[in-house]
């Protein structure tokens, strides 16, 4: 791996991480409309790491995320070209079926959003639709300890989802997106809606979750991308702007944008 | 609690890392026998799901079609000027709905100027005066089981109170008074709604000048909901003309041959008009009440349609 | 001072609905004297114009079951259909095509949906089954069934609108077709709002009056056939008054204490409805 930009003349050429990759946008541009929200955005996201995404908001890093499980089908008037890779196919490519697509490249959202029922039913939903053959009882035992939630609720399975606090909630929504076994999970700003104690708990989380998932997370809070990803990647206004390993962006960065992004001087 | 195994197990949950091929077509996992996803068959129910909605949003569209053209087909030709100027005759083809569209007109006004200060009035006071007490509480679901009273209920609310204890007779008064007790839920819960959606700032910004309440309402908070109150106050208006019911329980009386010249005088309306003539069985009557129904529907979709897009406007206008 | 007066038109509607019950109360004790609840309610013949005369209301009840149990089975499926359609899968130019045609069936006065029922509905019937009668339950049911059918629609269009947009996408990520969100996760969370615009075309179809006394006819009978003549409870009343009954007969009492039933029945409806609007609306917050 490269490390230290010495030479200035090292600065035009982009970051290469080493493959397999889990997704790889090509060229990417999203439009509502007229208005352009991603422009040209390249991005090589190696498995079994944690990619970060920042930037000021509006400068299209949530839309990019929700175009890598077409979730911004719903979005009226919203156009993607270029390629989007999942581990080497286009999700975009015509005969693609986006529901299969989300199976795979699961999400986890802003504000913490259970479904108003069972934390039990929270869990097993997304299985039993996509026909989970194996013991339910145990899917959720695993997928709960695994988001660091079983020790909470392992009483009250049958308890409303909604009934937990905000943390809570956000990490029964992660023990959901496990439970389907996905390869990719994305993230936008799991934590913007939750105090500062749910967040380590989460960040920590996420340490744990990457030898098995591939996480790529939105987060304007630059302290949060600066512990958990391995990559970071920097938007502003809707242009990709530097692409590198998460100290090498946040030390050393090659362009001006970034430096006083990171630094706090704007954003 | 046994401890489980978190690094393998039937979960599928290992640790070890799984290297396999996505696919887009919805076969994935193919080589793993613990998700059977079925894709085909999510498919089809999909598609079937979707062709049911589809279907419902049909049937409405084509109850409306169908509907159309049926009185359209009937009564057009029906329609002509002595259609409209003249009274109703004992021989389909010379009956004509002169009394009961000035009936018609008649009550409706009675109605607005009798419906509209008490209904507007209440909803003020509901929305800008009451504190949240019991009162209010008990006034809220009164005004929601109004207005879920059938009709003919309040036809005999009428029917007692007004032609029988305040001796109105059978008066266009009498059916003004009923349809106006009739609309007024209609009427509150409406202008509710459009007060609500005043911004609060409104509100603290005149009382912040030193208004009082009443001051603050009349000049900032109903000129502000206008609009929606209008809106309103139009759309039930327009149920107060095509209702039938309550009007035959006073006793409108179905054969009129001159036109109400007070509010004391006796009065009939087009829909019970429409009514007579649909109820005979011979077809020189069914064409006669297409025709009326033509011109009751014009009546109504005109009205409406000036309802809806003063709230289109509305909207546009009201972009807080 | 303005207040007051204000005051006095918020009461006004509680004076009303005082002044209804007190009214109907008042006329059908008269008739109670007469003809006991129990007869009343459970009596199975009614016969309130001939000798001998019998005031049994079930035949009545038939009837009215006959129109408002079609009418459910026609409108709510319908209705709740046109919610999730315009709701998930309309692109918005089609839901702006279908909201205002939804807007002028709701606004089409009920007697013109009699007399679609008796000119459309009614010999369409005939020419599919020979053997329906003129006047018949179905057809009234038919037509109420589309009479409340924007009703419903707008009601569960609303309530499903009422679902968070984040609890429907959580759907979509785990890999749910929008089928599956639509009835296993939309329906359940505005289940409330949906079974409240039910109970709420339930309570319109029981006490719809005019279309009903036009097509079902005017026969109080108990029968399993839904195509022949029956008699609602409100074209019961219709009948009594516009013909020349003299007032303080009997019959004439009679309309009062079948007045109250449909009172009772529609205030009973709406109080469902109404927690459940409530219990939703926080809900939905």
């Amino acid at each position: 791996m490269v490390k230290g930009i010495e030479n200035k003349s090292n600065d035009q050429r982009p970051f290469e991480p080493s493959p397999p990759f889990a997704i790889e946008a090509r060229e990417v541009n999203i439009a509502y409309g007229a208005r352009r929200a991603v422009l040209d955005v390249t991005l090589k996201v190696p498995e079994h790491t944690i990619v970060a995404l920042i930037g000021p908001s509006g400068c299209g890093k949530s839309t990019l995320l929700r175009s890598m499980n077409r979730m911004n089908d719903f979005v009226n008037n919203a156009t993607v070209t270029g390629e989007i890779l999942f581990r080497g196919q286009n999700i975009y490519e015509s005969g693609a079926d986006p529901v299969s697509i989300r199976r795979q490249i699961g999400m986890v959202f802003q504000k913490p959003n259970p479904f108003p029922t069972s934390i039990r039913k929270n869990i097993t939903w997304g299985p039993k639709i996509n026909g989970y053959q194996g013991d339910y009882e145990e899917l959720v035992e695993t997928s709960l300890r695994r988001a660091a939630l079983w020790d909470e609720v392992a009483g009250k399975l049958d308890e409303s989802g909604l009934a937990l606090s905000g943390g809570q909630q956000q990490r029964l929504c992660i023990a959901r997106a496990i439970a389907m076994d996905p390869d990719v999970i994305l993230m936008d700003e799991p934590c913007s809606a939750l105090d500062p104690s749910s967040t380590l708990k989460i960040e920590n989380l996420l340490l744990e979750l990457k030898d098995r998932f591939t996480i790529i997370i939105v987060t304007h809070n630059m302290q949060q991308a600066r512990r958990v990803s391995d990559y970071t990647a920097f938007m502003y206004q809707g242009e990709l702007i530097e692409y590198g390993p998460t100290d090498e962006v946040f030390e050393t960065p090659r362009q001006e944008l970034t430096r006083d992004y990171v630094s706090g001087r704007f954003g | 609690m046994s401890e489980i195994d978190l690094t393998q197990g039937s979960t599928g949950l290992s640790n070890q890392v799984i290297n396999r091929a996505p696919d887009l077509q919805g076969q994935f996992l193919s080589g793993s026998t613990l998700w059977r996803p079925r894709r085909g068959r999510r498919k089809f129910f999909g598609v079937l799901f979707l062709l049911l909605t589809l279907l419902a949003t049909l049937i409405g569209v084509a109850a409306l079609i169908v509907l159309l053209e049926s009185v359209i087909s009937q009564g057009w030709s029906r329609l002509s000027w002595d259609f409209i100027n003249n009274f109703p005759s004992r021989i389909a083809s010379r009956a004509g709905i002169k009394a009961a569209l000035v009936g018609s007109v008649y009550l409706t006004g009675l109605v607005a100027v009798i419906a509209i200060p008490v209904g507007v009035g209440a909803a003020v006071y509901l929305e800008e005066f009451a504190a949240d007490t019991r009162w209010r509480r008990i006034i809220d679901i009164n005004i929601a089981n109004l207005a879920g009273v059938p009709s003919i209920v309040y036809g005999m609310l009428g029917l007692m109170l007004f032609v029988r204890i305040c001796a109105f007779g059978h008066s266009l008064l009498a059916g003004a008074c009923t349809m106006s007790l009739l609309i007024l839920p209609v009427i509150i819960v409406t202008s509710r709604e459009a007060l609500k959606t005043v911004p609060q700032g409104v509100r603290l910004a005149a009382l912040g000048l030193g208004a009082t309440k009443w001051q603050t309402v009349r000049a900032h908070v109903l000129p502000t909901a206008l609009p929606g109150i209008l809106t309103g106050v139009i759309l039930s208006l327009s149920r107060a003309v095509g209702e039938t019911a309550p009007l035959l329980m006073i006793g409108a009386l179905s054969y009129m041959a001159f036109v109400p010249e007070s509010p004391m005088d006796d009065f009939t309306v087009l829909p019970i008009q429409i009514f007579n003539w649909s109820s005979r069985p011979q077809d020189e009557f069914r064409v006669a009440a297409a025709a009326g129904i033509l011109v009751l529907m014009g009546i109504l979709l005109t009205v409406n349609s000036c309802a809806i897009v003063m709230r289109m406007r509305y909207q546009r206008k009201m972009q807080w | 001072m303005v207040k007051k007066l204000l005051f006095i038109c918020a009461l006004f509607c509680v004076i009303v609905t005082l002044g209804i019950v007190f009214l109907l109360l008042e006329e059908a004790v008269g008739f109670f004297q007469q003809v006991s609840i129990k007869e009343f309610l459970l009596g199975t013949n009614w016969a309130p114009m001939f000798e001998p005369r019998s005031f049994g209301v079930l035949p009545l009840v038939c009837g009215t079951f006959w129109v408002t149990f079609g009418a459910a089975l026609i409108g709510l499926p319908t209705g709740l259909g046109i919610g999730l359609f315009l709701n998930d899968f309309a692109p918005s130019w089609l839901r702006n095509l279908v909201k205002p045609v939804l807007e002028i069936l709701a606004g089409i006065p009920t007697v013109v949906y009699g007399y679609f029922a008796l000119t459309v509905i009614t010999p369409w019937l005939q020419n599919l089954l020979p053997s329906v009668e003129v006047f018949n339950a179905a057809s009234a049911a038919i037509v109420v069934g589309l009479m409340v059918l924007p009703m419903v629609a707008s009601l569960c269009d609303d309530a499903i609108k009422a679902v968070p947009r984040s609890v429907k996408e959580a759907g979509y990520a785990l890999g749910a077709t929008k089928s599956e969100v639509a009835t296993q996760v939309t329906i359940p969370s505005a289940l409330s709002g949906i079974i409240a615009s039910f109970i709420l075309a339930l309570s319109r179809a029981f006490g719809e009056t005019m279309a009903v006394t036009l097509a079902a006819g005017s026969t109080p009978k108990i029968t399993l056939n839904p195509f022949e003549s029956v008699q609602t409870l409100t074209a019961y009343i219709v009948q009594v008054s516009t013909g020349d009954t003299p007032q303080g007969s009997i019959e004439y009492k009679s309309i009062f204490a079948v007045g109250i039933l449909l009172l009772a029945v529609s205030l009973l409806f709406n109080m469902l409805a109404f927690y459940l609007v409530k219990k939703y609306r926080t809900v939905g917050e």
